[in-house]
């Protein structure tokens, strides 16, 4: 047997393992053949002395816990002990329920990635892999069934109840659609035991995973997927005969009316996952991404349950600073604030659970636990969030998560009280089946023991004061320090009898095992020590040994005095010294969020962009975030008093094309993506939203990128620095779409392209056809609704379809293009296909060979919106030429001058002053080129783009003449708020160096203790663009275009 | 006002002149050319108002406030109420090399295979037809260092002047520098990677840099004792190539942005004693002494580019130059932005001009210091006698596009064209709307 047990797990010990389990099993099941004899048991255990936890609410002192057959039959201090139990004492232990992880894939095989290498530039692949009658997209996989999949695997069953769970939902963690969750005990028994509930929950998330597909290929294309499966889902209730049996659609359905949980993993995801929910009547669980307490009243709002995991950053190794520069201010504060996110949401009074899934190893959920308790997390709370919370939410809480009668007998034995640090579990029964975690912790040692030693030489009296069970002193005249272990069952000790004398050090680990102790004669010379091993029976303890001359010995010790309650002082909690939260997340962001003021600025230069031209040492009012007089001297009352003497007030810039502050902006995938929207994924942390301001930039438009001829709708923002992100949109606006042809969306760069089109032919052709699927869409709608007025008439169903509501609404006028375009062809070729179908092209933005048809596009009444003098880098711009502008402008266009890039829209006044410069613009019109022309090219000019009593303030306060390459932004004011003042930058620069400081020093403080770091780590920015051409980013900028991203998958 | 109305006709007369043809570069011009009664940035720092340069056999002869005009016998050019400028010096670029650099790589020479090529010539491949060149001249950038990119050692760059029939005649200096990548001692995810969240490489950046900079430095190493052979048993052109680094005729052009890079960099100065540029120098305002005491040059490769990290201040590319000032480093501004093709050099200067340099300072950035970087100070740069008349005659402040509009340029005293294909777009174009 012995030789079995050593040998690793194999096919021998697997066999043994059966046998014990046949042998000591728990149940057997009827289905199941016996290969021996049967050997039933009741397993009726009856647990007394102890103190019961029974829940948040109850705890009995000196209680009784009855099980048998795997359940809780009574817990209680009056619970009877039936006859047939198994006793066991539980004086000083307490019995808590174990532990339940909603968020895991415990037993589920990880799903299998397609080898080979990322090849972005590669063919598309435009229909899913999987084989069956399953629905179009390889990411949208609700078929998958977890309790299918799951098999038992005890080594990672172990770890977890080591760190004390006795339950888990587990599923497979890939895809958007996820199928559905199976909740199992963690107990090493048949799957069909372990099974306590095969559909759970049905998971989502926004990442495609393992799907080759290539749609989606960003997080607006997930929303969207997602979004159009509701509605299918919906559609195909009605059973309709074009779409015949598709078994993901079917699955979809089935699981709606289970838990639903979505996996966001990051506090903006949160809100957006919130939200798709809401649209569909879908209240998700949602598991968080760790950094919520960024957002706290944002997620308060979401009413959402969450699930939360305790990974927490490690401490980065900054001990260089030219590696510690790269790490941002952001993720040195997360690093400190991450362990504040649990009480973060204790004290919003959000319901979350808490999970070990994202932490390597579950020991470490354990620790991370002790942080969160140290930062303020209740321990009732993370008692529920352990417990009742996830089981609730599961509907599971009639099973598990409190020691009730009827429930599974899922519980922890514990030494103390549970969220103790010292506190160690000893053994976690799953089902009424013993686990041990840690067994030498079920005897509390501790206390005074005396000792009696028989020898050949005669008996001798000692006192032993054990500490710990691995330490102990022996008092003989002296206090004689001896090496001590007890591990709950043997007892092993040594000790040198003289004082002057030091216990011979022996390695632990080398010790020989119990009843195999190698006697080596004695121990030579002064050092010797006497050595004792033992068992424990009770309180008393007694075995054999030698002494030091190496004669055998007997001995026994029994206790006299065990030790006294925890005299440790009740350590007052320090609360841990932390910074504070800053909107948005970012060095540069807000304590507090600013708020509109009531401002009159003084005698200064003021470029109205109205009929009244420039005036001189005029005074502009602002209140309610709105211009409320222009004038001289006008009174300042109760007015915050702004000197604008030799300084110059204008509208804020308007950037017509821009691509920050989103999370993704091309949905290349394919060519007509108009259901994607980029205002479901916008990103208010873009630091580029403050270095815009800096730059007199109030309101961009955020638009899809270049990679598709039908890309995604366009999102018209306000720079509000520290809003959410929906705060960031501007209110009642137009809603645009996004339009490319040409290069980009032909794939010109890629190899091997199979999406069609392939040429400008081609993209006529996808024009044309999507215009036409949308007629012919409206008319079925039509046709439908009369259809189901008439009475009695058999209604008809109709499939809504995203991308053709959107090219509807364009057809309708309700919807609005801005089509990317560089050659004449094409600019020309959009006008009659919009001709043909009665509407009118927006705006037409690049346009570099405007100029060539100035004439057709002013004729077809676009707005123009280009680049001042950009052309050469690609094929389309060889004829681009910087007198664009300038020829557009005097053939009566509305021109505006767009960034296209983070950079260039920091000096959109110097791009707009080039124009001077190329073909002799006045200095007024070319300023409104960045301001007041853009804000009619977006429908917005009766609220924004120029300086007139009524409008927004949006207005930008310069250091000299706004068109100079001299000038600065001093203010930048959107809505009255000021959100940008160079004064404030300078005060923001000193916190940021000091900050950076304090955390650094903490941060090498956290090494010095010992504690585990990582390597610095650079935070790098993902920069999104149009993928049109290279970028001037930072050093540590990573930047993702559409070529890049149309076949990622 | 009434002559500055005479000058401005005379100049759209010649635009109209030159318009049908197509665009020639100018023949030599032998004889006395002055420049008259403009207010005269020598390039240096200094300003001169109402002064006038006297060109001889393109060579500037004097400039001041009390040359002569003679009546006859000499070009003159009358510059009263304007302002002149030397030529502007594009220090690092791959003009003439990369034409359309996206998706047309017929059009493209620019990046050789292989990691240590300094036996690779730019000028060899420099195309003095490429349509850019026209639209730089005509925004009086009249120089530029044309520079090889790829590998480790990209190979020497050369020193051009821009109007010219083939390289041969636009070589202004042949192989003035040898260009070296520094690697870095960042780990730059896979873009993918970071928008996927997969993991990123984790191996050590910095070991990894080190052992790139060794094999360097023993490339280095094994060329010094190459050199120091009797006879050479077998020629070994990539070691031939660096010959003129050790013998000082050669300068070492560092890319590099990091920090740690250029402390790598001055390295490479103390071993080899070579005469180190650091081209890039995202990072230099924070090592801005240790260069200086090193004597240790900087081409700032792009003023319009995004602070480093998000935490620097937003300001920070645009005040770098400011610092580097201050310290007294030798630099150069340099414009490489791929998308306006390199003719926004003025105003990259214009904004170090914003952000704490003195207009004439920024002016030095891409004339003088320019020139003292690439070795051809002794021949421009400036406008000072004994050095060649690469002039530029602008409306109003360079710096500033309101008034950036350069009436007149010469190279080596020849007038050169301002027309190129887009001013000829531009005419064709107001010709079809009848626009004036």
């Amino acid at each position: 047997m012995r030789t079995f047990w050593l040998r690793p797990p194999g096919k021998l010990f697997f066999v043994l393992a059966l046998l014990l389990q046949s042998l000591f099993g728990i149940a057997q099941q009827p289905t199941f053949p016996v290969n021996g004899v049967a050997d039933p048991r009741a397993r009726t255990y009856a647990f007394t002395h102890a103190t019961i936890v029974k829940d948040g609410q109850t705890t009995l002192a000196n209680a009784t816990l009855v099980i048998s057959e795997g359940r809780i039959v009574a817990a209680g201090t009056t619970a009877e002990v039936p006859k047939d139990a198994v006793v066991i004492d539980c004086s000083g232990k307490y019995i808590y329920p174990s532990f339940i992880d909603i968020y895991s894939d415990y037993g589920i095989p990880a799903p299998e990635r397609k080898k080979g290498g990322f090849n972005f530039r590669g063919p598309s692949q435009l229909e899913s892999e999987t084989k069956g009658a399953f629905g179009w997209n390889q990411a949208i996989k609700p078929e998958v069934d977890g309790s299918k999949l799951f098999v038992v695997d005890e080594a990672k069953a172990k770890s977890l109840r080591d760190a004390g769970f006795g339950s888990v939902l587990t599923h497979q963690k890939d895809g958007i659609a996820r199928g559905t969750g199976v909740f199992v005990t963690l107990a090493d028994e048949k799957e069909n035991l372990a099974i306590l509930k095969e559909k759970a929950s049905a998971n989502y998330s926004f990442n495609k995973g393992s799907s080759t597909q290539s749609y989606p290929t960003s997080m607006m294309g997930s929303i969207a997927l997602l979004r159009q499966t509701y509605l299918d889902a919906q559609w195909y209730k009605s059973k309709p005969a074009q779409e015949g049996v598709n078994l993901s659609l079917q699955a979809w359905n089935n699981n709606q009316g289970l838990p639903q949980i979505f996996e966001a993993n990051d506090k903006w995801n949160d809100l957006r996952a919130d939200r798709i929910g809401d649209e569909f009547g879908v209240q998700y669980i949602i598991k968080g991404g760790g950094n919520e307490y960024q957002r706290i009243d944002d997620i308060v709002a979401t009413k959402a349950a969450f699930i939360l995991s305790l990974n927490f950053p490690k401490a980065m190794d900054v001990d260089d600073p030219n590696n510690a520069r790269f790490v941002s201010l952001a993720d040195m504060k997360d690093w400190e604030l991450a362990p504040t996110n649990p009480a973060a949401l204790e004290k919003a009074n959000i319901a979350f659970c808490l999970t070990a899934a994202d932490v390597k190893d579950p020991k470490e959920f354990i620790t991370n636990l002790h942080k969160a308790l140290e930062y303020g997390l209740s321990e009732a709370k993370a008692f529920e969030a352990l417990t009742k919370v996830p089981a609730s939410l599961l509907g599971v809480y009639d099973q598990v998560g409190s020691i009730d009668a009827g429930k599974i007998a899922n519980f922890l034995i514990a030494n103390g009280p549970i969220f103790n640090e010292k506190t160690a579990i000893i053994e976690n029964w799953v089902q009424g089946k013993k686990y041990e975690v840690k067994e030498g912790e079920w005897s509390d040692a501790r206390g005074t023991y005396s000792l009696a030693i028989t020898s050949p030489s005669g008996a001798s009296n000692y006192a032993i004061d054990v500490k710990s069970n691995n330490s102990a002193n022996v008092i003989g005249k002296d206090t004689l320090p001896a090496k001590f272990s007890f591990d709950g069952k043997i007892v092993k000790f040594s000790f040198s009898p003289s004082a002057s004398q030091k216990p011979m050090v022996h390695d632990k680990d080398a010790q020989p095992a119990p009843g195999k102790e190698k006697f080596n004669g004695g121990l030579p010379g002064s050092g010797a020590v006497v050595l004792l091993s033992g068992v424990a029976n009770g309180n008393t303890w007694s075995g054999n040994g030698i002494d030091t001359a190496g004669n055998q010995i007997t001995w026994s010790a029994s206790l006299i005095k065990a030790a006294g309650a925890e005299t440790e002082k009740e350590k007052k909690k320090q609360e841990p010294k932390i910074g504070k939260v800053l909107y948005p997340f970012d060095g540069y962001g807000w304590d507090e969020l600013p708020k509109p003021e009531t401002m009159l600025i003084k005698n200064t230069t003021v470029w109205t962009n109205e009929k009244e031209g420039v005036l001189q040492h005029t005074d502009v009012l602002i209140r309610n975030g709105k211009i409320a007089e222009i004038g001289k001297d006008l009174p300042g009352a109760s007015a915050k008093i702004i000197d604008g003497t030799g300084k110059y007030l204008t509208a804020g810039i308007i950037d017509e094309h821009s691509h920050i502050a989103a999370a993704s902006i091309n949905e290349g995938a394919q060519s007509v993506t108009s259901e994607v929207r980029i205002g479901d994924n916008l990103n208010p942390e873009d630091i580029n939203i403050y270095r815009q301001l800096a730059g007199g930039v109030t309101s961009s438009h955020i638009l899809h990128g270049s990679a598709n001829t039908i890309g995604g709708q366009t999102q018209l923002i306000k720079l509000r620095w520290g809003a959410d992100d929906e705060g960031l949109k501007f209110r009642n606006w137009d809603p645009f779409i996004k339009f490319a042809l040409g290069e980009n969306v032909k794939r010109t760069t890629a190899m091997g392209n199979n999406r069609f089109p392939d040429t400008r032919m081609g993209v006529d052709q996808v024009l044309v056809d999507a215009f036409t699927r949308a007629l012919d869409y409206e008319r079925q709608w039509k046709t439908a609704e009369e259809n189901n007025k008439r009475k009695g008439a058999k209604p008809v169903v109709i499939r809504r379809d995203l991308e053709l509501d959107a090219l509807a609404e364009i057809l309708n006028h309700k919807r609005f293009i801005t089509c990317h375009s560089y050659v004449q062809s094409e600019i020309t070729d959009l006008i009659r296909v919009a001709d043909r179908f009665g509407f009118t092209v927006n705006t037409f933005t690049h346009v570099l060979e405007g100029y060539k048809v100035a004439d057709k596009i002013k004729a077809h009444g676009s707005s123009t919106s280009t680049f001042s003098d950009w052309w050469e880098y690609k094929m389309e711009v060889q004829d681009a030429i910087p007198y664009n502008a300038s020829i557009m402008q005097r053939m009566g266009l509305n021109v505006c001058i767009n960034s296209d890039d983070a950079e260039q829209a920091r000096h959109l006044n110097q791009e707009a002053a080039k124009s001077m410069k190329y073909g002799g613009m006045s200095e007024e019109e070319a300023w409104k080129m960045v301001t007041i022309n853009p804000a009619k090219a977006l429908h917005v000019a009766d609220r924004v783009g120029s300086i007139k009593v009524g409008k927004d303030a949006d207005v930008v306060l310069w250091s000299d003449d706004p068109l100079s390459i001299y000038a600065k932004p001093l203010k930048t004011i959107v809505d009255g708020t000021v959100y940008f003042d160079i004064d404030r930058d300078e005060a923001a620069r000193r916190y940021i160096s000091e900050e950076r400081n304090r955390l650094i020093q903490k941060m090498i403080a956290e090494k010095k203790s010992g504690a585990p770091t990582r390597p610095a780590t650079p935070s790098f920015n993902v920069l999104l663009s149009c993928g049109d051409h290279g970028h001037h980013d930072g050093l540590i900028t990573v930047d993702v275009s559409d070529d890049d991203m149309i076949n990622s998958n | 006002m009434k002559k500055y109305l005479t000058i401005i006709t005379c100049m759209s007369f010649s635009v109209i002149a030159f318009s049908q043809a197509d665009v020639y570069p100018a023949k030599e011009y032998k004889g006395k050319l002055f420049i008259a009664n403009g207010t005269v940035h020598v390039g240096n720092g200094q300003v001169i108002e109402n002064a006038t340069i006297e060109v001889n056999d393109g060579k500037i002869v004097q400039v001041g406030t009390n040359v002569t005009v003679p009546q006859e016998g000499a070009k003159v050019v009358d510059a009263k109420g304007k302002q002149v400028y030397p030529g502007l010096i594009l220090s690092e670029t791959d003009l003439g090399l990369k034409e359309i650099g996206n998706g047309v790589r017929g059009s493209n020479d620019y990046l050789e295979l292989g990691d240590l090529n300094p036996n690779v010539r730019s000028i060899v491949a420099y195309n003095t037809d490429s349509k850019v060149t026209g639209t730089l001249r005509a925004n009086g950038i009249l120089l530029a260092g044309i520079t090889p990119a790829g590998g480790a050692i990209s190979g020497s760059s050369s020193v051009v002047q821009l109007d010219a029939w083939n390289w041969e005649d636009a070589a202004y200096k042949m192989d003035n520098a040898i260009h070296l990548n520094m690697p870095s001692f960042i780990n730059r995810p896979n873009r993918f990677a970071i928008f996927f969240g997969l993991p990123i490489d984790n191996t050590d950046p910095t070991k990894k840099a080190l052992e790139k900079m060794d094999e360097l430095k023993s490339f280095f190493r094994q060329a010094k004792a190459y050199f120091e052979e009797p006879v050479h048993k077998q020629t070994n052109l990539k070691f031939e190539a660096v010959k003129g680094l050790f013998n000082k005729s050669e300068k070492f052009f560092v890319h590099c942005n990091e920090a740690k890079q250029m402390l790598a960099a001055i390295d490479f100065a103390k071993e080899f004693g070579f005469e180190v540029t650091i081209v890039g120098g995202s990072e230099s305002f924070l090592i801005a002494d240790l260069l200086k005491q090193n004597n240790i040059s900087v081409i700032l490769q792009q003023m319009h580019e995004l602070p480093s990290t998000d935490d620097d201040d937003y300001d920070q590319p645009y005040k770098t130059p400011a610092v580097l000032q201050k310290a007294g480093v030798l630099f150069a501004i340099n414009d490489n932005h791929e998308e306006s093709r390199y003719r926004n050099l003025m105003f990259n200067a214009g904004t170090a001009a914003a952000y704490g340099l003195t207009k004439e300072q920024a002016l030095e950035a891409i004339t003088l210091s320019a020139a003292k970087i690439l070795g051809v100070a002794d021949r421009t740069g400036s406008l000072e006698p004994g050095k060649d008349a690469n002039i530029v005659v602008s409306d109003g402040d360079i710096l500033d596009m309101r008034t950036s509009i350069i009436s007149k340029a010469f190279i080596q005293g020849r007038e050169v064209s301002l027309e190129n294909k887009q001013t000829q777009l531009y005419e064709r174009y107001k010709y079809k709307y009848g626009l004036k």
